[in-house]
């Protein structure tokens, strides 16, 4: 794992151009290309979520790191042969119907992304039927919805209830967040986990698939 | 400045638990705080009540106006809630908020032009928020055009540009800022309100962050604010402002504020 000390370092300070250089070294110096990803990456974007959700650094630090490791990404996925990526998970997400806001759920998307999942993001304003749809299609492991408004949640025990309808509600683990949303309502409408802050969605999205 | 108050949310936990015990004294004393701050407008908001937010908004109308004789800002994005409400309301209301989704819009459109009242035109467009100066005088601009259509004066029209957060886009401050400067200059007698919160999300010291952004907010042309009048500090950047922008004559109402314990620095 100290193999990636530098890149890690990089990527966690959000330094775009070492970072890159590091990637750029460590394929020349032939290491395995998932080992980059997972020990060099993901590692340094696990620590960056969790100081974030402490409170220890913000949202703009967040964003330039997970940048930083979208940029170090393209130069690692070219190299990955079709299938050779392990996905950690896929998550498909979306802001819920009739509600436009999408900044809270693009920190998620970010981070989980960043944790090595695979995210299918459908948007804003998604019908309970497209989530339905897109999920048949993709099986994914965890479906995530946002809301920010109180008149736009109830939306996503539609969703639910849409899921259930179309026979994958036990397939899939139902994720929730957003400013009006609650521990307490994640509960009351049977949705499997809340998540207060794109750094705990990531903690709680490992835990809801047991590689945490 | 046109001040409305912004505490009565019961999306904060002591508000939202005095609602539910129904604990009208809690309320009132509230209500009353904000109006000796200086509030013109008390903002009621039930909104985490969800399937219940009508009644405890109908609720909070007629508890808030038995204490203060002010108009409330009848705030919620949902029609039925706001139509209820200003049944209830005594006075001329503020509608906050309407914006071009278009569900909210047809709902929202014939409750204004039925009775006198001001409206927050919220700068949301149909499917999308705005991210330039551009799209937000372009919603604004279509919001001010159906509402003075309706028979809404310009003066009772609250154009809200939308804030963003600077963390995640570093944009998003001097857009909203453009936005205020160019719908004040285009549409002379409209007013142009915003909350501060937004703009300082993701970040440290907040307060600090909201208390800059209303100073150039208003240097930028903003009329009216939605914000808490009983932050001593946050009211002190307001009054002060107003005064060095040539809006308060003999220093009258930053030197009363001062005096009566209102303000600190």
């Amino acid at each position: 794992m100290s193999q990636f000390k530098q890149l890690t370092e990089a990527v966690t300070k959000g330094d775009i151009n070492k970072a890159v250089a590091e990637t750029q070294g460590a394929i020349d110096a032939g290491s395995n290309v998932q080992s980059i990803i997972d020990d060099g990456l993901i590692s340094a974007m696990d620590e960056v979520g969790e100081r974030f959700s402490k409170g220890i650094i913000f949202v703009p630090q967040m964003l330039r790191s997970a940048k930083t490791m979208q940029e170090c990404m393209k130069l690692l996925e070219p190299l990955l042969k079709e299938g050779e990526v392990t996905t950690k998970g896929k998550v498909l997400i979306g802001t819920v119907k009739g509600d436009l806001h999408d900044i809270g759920k693009n920190l998620v998307s970010m981070m989980m992304e960043g944790a090595g999942f695979t995210v299918t993001d459908l948007g804003v304003d998604v019908p309970p039927e497209k989530f339905v749809q897109k999920a048949q299609e993709i099986e994914p492991d965890i479906v995530g919805m946002s809301a920010l408004l109180s008149t736009t949640m109830p939306a996503m025990p539609q969703t639910i209830e849409a899921l259930r309808k179309s026979g994958i509600r036990d397939k899939v683990k139902v994720m929730i967040g957003g400013a009006p949303v609650t521990a307490k309502y994640a509960q009351e409408i049977k949705a499997d986990s809340y998540a207060p802050d794109a750094g705990s969605a990531v903690a709680e999205a490992k835990k809801l698939l047991g590689t945490s | 400045m046109i001040i409305v108050g912004e505490k009565i949310n019961t999306s904060r936990k002591s508000i939202g638990e005095a609602v539910e015990r129904r604990d009208a004294a809690f309320i009132c004393r509230v209500a009353r705080e904000q109006a000796e701050a200086g509030a013109a407008f008390i903002d009621v908001n039930a909104g985490t009540f969800v399937d219940r937010e009508i009644d405890c908004l109908c609720w909070l109308v007629e508890t808030v106006q038995s204490e203060v004789d002010l108009p409330l800002s009848l705030d919620s994005p949902n029609p039925a809630a706001i139509s209820e409400a200003i049944k209830r309301h005594k006075g001329e209301p503020m509608i906050n908020s309407i914006s071009l989704e278009t569900e909210r819009l047809h709902a929202l459109l014939p409750v204004v032009a039925y009775q006198p009242c001001s409206v927050v035109a919220l700068c949301m467009a149909q499917t999308s928020m705005p991210t330039t100066v551009e799209e937000r005088v372009e919603v604004g601009a279509e919001l001010i055009k159906k509402l003075t259509d309706q028979g809404v004066p310009l003066e009772r029209i609250y154009v809200d540009p939308l804030i963003q957060p600077v963390s995640v886009d570093p944009g998003m401050g001097i857009a909203a800022l453009g936005a205020i400067n160019r719908i004040m200059s285009e549409f002379p007698g409209v007013n142009t309100v915003c909350g501060l919160s937004n703009v300082s999300f993701g970040l440290p010291l907040r307060r600090l962050i909201n208390r800059n952004f209303l100073a150039l907010a208003m240097s930028y042309g903003l009329s009216a604010a939605i914000l808490d009048p009983t932050d001593k500090q946050l009211m002190a950047t307001a009054l002060s402002v107003e005064m060095l922008l040539g809006r308060d004559e003999y220093c009258e109402r930053f030197i009363d504020a001062y005096q009566a314990g209102l303000i600190v620095g």
